[in-house]
């Protein structure tokens, strides 16, 4: 934390809001990673870090290099653009590979706990 | 004064951060399914571009941009030849 510029009192406290939204968000959605019980309920979680954490801590990025260079830094964007088209894709991906890994071992997906929704807890099973 | 309450957003952040990567690394290693891990590795792979962005505002250069780039890049790739293998047995066919 040495090379920090100098800016202005609303553009530092805008950035900070910022990356402390973003990295919140991160942290808040592998949390659930590790706290939800079945596979389809654990698939959602990360995705909070991969939409709006992701994008906030983008916009704090473009903010503080556009402040501190005097030009528009909008490199950013690419990364944003990319894991946006990306992450639906392969979250798609995964889950049809486990519904049919499911079906293939004769297990209902969307069996439940004895009468609660809630998903069976997944066994210890390779 | 403001580069103060950068800097420790920008700490609080990293800490956050390594968290969360943390927390994916023990969702990978208790599964339990193979399906669990590919997602847990997803979820790192993501958390540690983010983990960069946050150190690169941090040190002030956009030399960190282009990892993270590469990071994304490289981490739709085996995330989604993953999945095909678990769904298929092979990636290539």
């Amino acid at each position: 934390m040495t090379t920090l510029h100098e800016l202005p009192l609303w553009a530092a406290l805008l950035v900070s809001a910022l990356i402390l939204l973003g990295s919140s968000l991160t942290f808040i959605g592998t949390l659930g990673l590790v706290r939800l019980r079945s596979f389809y309920e654990r698939v959602h979680a990360p995705t909070l870090g991969a939409t709006l954490g992701m994008g906030s801590i983008l916009l704090a990025s473009m903010l503080y290099f556009s402040l501190t260079q005097t030009r528009p830094v909008v490199h950013e964007l690419l990364i944003g653009l990319f894991l946006t088209v990306t992450t639906p894709i392969t979250l798609l991906m995964l889950v049809q590979a486990t519904l049919y890994r499911d079906r293939l071992r004769g297990r209902d997906p969307l069996e439940t706990q004895d009468g609660s929704d809630r998903p069976v807890t997944d066994a210890a099973e390779p | 004064m403001n580069a103060a309450i950068l800097g420790v957003a920008l700490f609080i952040g990293q800490v956050l951060l390594a968290l969360a990567m943390l927390m994916a690394a023990v969702r990978i290693l208790r599964g339990p399914r193979a399906q669990d891990r590919v997602l847990a590795m997803d979820a790192l792979y993501s958390s540690g571009m983010l983990l960069l962005l946050v150190f690169g505002i941090g040190s002030g250069t956009t030399l960190y941009f282009e990892a993270a780039l590469v990071i994304a890049l490289l981490g739709f790739v085996s995330t989604a030849a993953m999945a095909k293998f678990l769904m298929r047995g092979e990636v290539i066919e």
